[in-house]
């Protein structure tokens, strides 16, 4: 008996992916309504097929990578960080967390404009102030500064999930380490990441889900250029519907998208889901 | 080697002083057994000697050399705590080895002492598990066999059998005694529990808020507790201490009787009512309402068919009798 909750849950689904589905095989122009046509798979051909989407598909995964290395690493740094003991670790905690409420259109903005501005920006004076020549983030390395914007705004999340984690690491089992021997180094290696392992893999899995739609971020700061070089898959599909008014190609563009990320996701999990299993 | 002498150790947490200057000499080869109540600071004590709490002032040497600033890895001292702190994601055998792979032996040799280690302990079978896949009583020997391994110069237990049922703890008990018995090696052991401490130790530290009451074999404190804090600590059921005028009859300010020193008998020194017969099959525990004397425990054969209600004349043994002063010190 499948009861009304999953009924509703699936038809939620079902319905914008069977929408985008249809779509994806009409010609579907926005500039003359009305006038749909079936299309086949001609909108898929024309989406792969046009030189920006190998360049969009590169970008999401270094993306997707890029802010996945920063995150796990630069969070487990902070984690073991603020679990030492030290005075007003509650602030430092709130702080640490702040810049997960920030919305992304609002974090990306800040960082275009107050510190990565080549002209006003904080990093354009210190490097003055150092007698260097400021640099142009955002157009000399626009997809380096993305990662680092979304890095930026991902991090308390992996700090905090890995904090809690390494809390609930019993102190007995530390101290055994220390008489038995372990170097700090050592401990981190044999206790502290084998228990941290299973916290990883939930940051890995769940910022790879919001990672891969990543598209504030891009259009308030580089709207993907110059040219594509910052342009990933969302913002490709978005350039194709609503810039290029061609709905049908979009939507070729979001099944693909949809696609990608099925295949991202059975990887990771063939990868690191086992670590979920206790 | 394994000697180890504390010399005006104290320690406090921030403004709280946990232990008083205390001097404590361990000689290599003994069994020594901290007791006392709960939040005497035995666990304390233990890890300040591990080196896992930093002592306030004062030195510890072991083996003669100074050892107040050397960190716990390098003091050589093993340590089984009472929750057995095994490593969980590796198999018995790697939690066996590890101290071994941190003191960067070769695998040859490690895998040696290991299966060592497993068949005194009786973990061959068990090599390959996890510790989650183990019973209380087997992770308990794993933690054993990672103490073991080391051939540390002292073993340091803190309450390793509390967390086993009752007939486990019996076998456990013997277990440890018996390795003792083979390695010679010092043992340090904290319980609260009388019994062990009373079977395994060759020296019994009885500890009381951080200062020490008394330092002397089983048999030294049960016979002549120096106070009357070892005196109500050692020996189960509690002795009976009763003041007033039957003390001041022994010219003292307290007087303490042990339960199995009274002798149920007619025309006794003390006549009273059995309010509770404990029957535990060998042994029979009264609590006996007296008319002179209050309450007092008396254990007698379990052969002995009495019960509530009846009444009863109890006569101390003469010779058996502990006579303490105001300050509460034996006489
Ligand atoms: N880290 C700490 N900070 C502050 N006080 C502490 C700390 N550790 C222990 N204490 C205090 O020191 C005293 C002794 O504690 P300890 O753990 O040594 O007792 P214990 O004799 O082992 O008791 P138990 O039999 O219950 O294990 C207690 O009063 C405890 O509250
Ligand atoms: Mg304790």
């Amino acid at each position: 008996m499948v009861s009304p909750a999953v009924i509703l849950l699936f038809l939620w689904m079902i319905v914008p992916l069977g929408m985008t589905l249809y779509f994806s095989f009409l010609r579907y122009n926005l500039l003359m309504p009305g006038m749909e046509t079936w299309a086949g798979f001609d909108n898929y051909y024309y989406f792969v097929n046009q030189p920006a989407f190998w360049s969009a598909l590169t970008n999401t995964l270094l993306l997707v990578g890029g802010v996945l290395c920063i995150t796990t690493v630069g969070g487990i740094a902070l984690a073991l960080l603020l679990d030492q003991p030290f005075k007003g670790q509650g602030i430092v905690r709130v702080m640490v967390i702040a810049p997960f409420f920030v919305m992304p259109t609002v974090s990306a903005l800040v960082w275009k404009n107050m510190f990565m501005n080549p002209v006003n920006g904080m990093f354009a004076h210190i490097a003055k102030a150092l007698g260097m020549q400021p640099y142009d983030f955002l157009s000399q390395a626009p997809l380096a500064s993305i990662i680092l914007i979304v890095a930026w705004s991902w991090l308390p999340f992996a700090t905090l999930i890995l904090l809690t984690a390494l809390q609930s690491l019993d102190r007995e089992q530390m101290e055994a380490a220390e008489m038995d021997g372990a170097s700090w180094f050592n401990r981190f290696i044999h206790l502290v990441l084998p228990h941290l392992t299973r916290s990883i893999t939930v940051v890995i899995l769940i910022q790879t889900i919001f990672l891969l739609s990543v598209f504030a971020e891009i259009l308030v700061t580089t709207n993907g250029g110059p040219g594509t070089a910052s342009t990933n898959l969302p913002f490709l599909v978005y350039a194709q519907s609503l810039l290029n008014y061609d709905v049908g190609g979009g939507s070729a563009g979001g099944i693909i998208a949809v696609i990608l990320a099925n295949i991202v996701a059975i990887f990771l999990m063939r990868m690191i889901g086992r670590n979920l299993e206790s | 080697m394994g000697q180890i002498t504390l010399s005006s150790v104290t320690k406090s947490f921030g403004e709280v002083n946990v232990i008083p200057p205390l001097d404590l000499d361990i000689n290599d080869g003994e069994f020594v057994v901290f007791v006392g109540p709960s939040g005497c600071g035995k666990s304390t004590l233990l890890r300040l000697i591990a080196g896992l709490e930093d002592i306030t002032s004062g030195q510890i040497r072991i083996d003669g050399t100074d050892a107040t600033d050397t960190p716990p890895g390098k003091r050589g001292l093993a340590m089984v705590f009472q929750s057995y702190a095994l490593y969980p994601h590796m198999t018995v055998r790697k939690n066996i080895a590890f101290p071994l792979k941190m003191a960067g032996m070769d695998k040859a040799q490690q895998d040696a002492k290991v299966e060592n280690a497993a068949r005194i302990l009786n973990l061959t079978n068990y090599l390959d598990r996890r510790p989650g896949q183990l019973s209380g009583g087997q992770r308990q020997r794993v933690a054993i066999g990672r103490a073991i391994v080391r051939e540390p110069a002292a073993f340091l237990f803190d309450e390793p059998l509390s967390n086993l049922d009752a007939a486990l703890r019996v076998t456990m008990r013997q277990e440890i005694s018996e390795l003792h018995q083979t390695l010679k090696t010092t043992m340090i052991y904290v319980t609260h529990d009388q019994v062990e401490a009373m079977t395994m130790a060759d020296k019994i530290v009885v500890l009381n808020a951080g200062r020490i009451e008394q330092v002397g074999s089983p048999l030294d404190l049960y016979r002549s507790p120096r106070n009357l804090f070892v005196a109500g600590f050692i020996g189960s059921p509690k002795m009976n201490f009763i003041t007033g005028d039957q003390a001041a009859r022994e010219s003292c300010v307290t007087l303490g009787v042990r339960p199995e020193h009274l002798a149920v008998t007619t025309g006794g020194r003390w006549n009273g009512t059995i309010g509770l017969a404990e029957h535990l099959g060998s042994d029979t525990f009264l609590k006996v309402v007296t008319d002179e004397a209050g309450e007092l425990t008396v254990r007698v054969s379990g052969e002995q068919n009495l019960h509530h209600g009846d009444r009863i004349s109890l006569e101390p043994q003469a010779d058996r009798l502990y006579r303490f002063n105001a300050d509460g010190l034996a006489l």
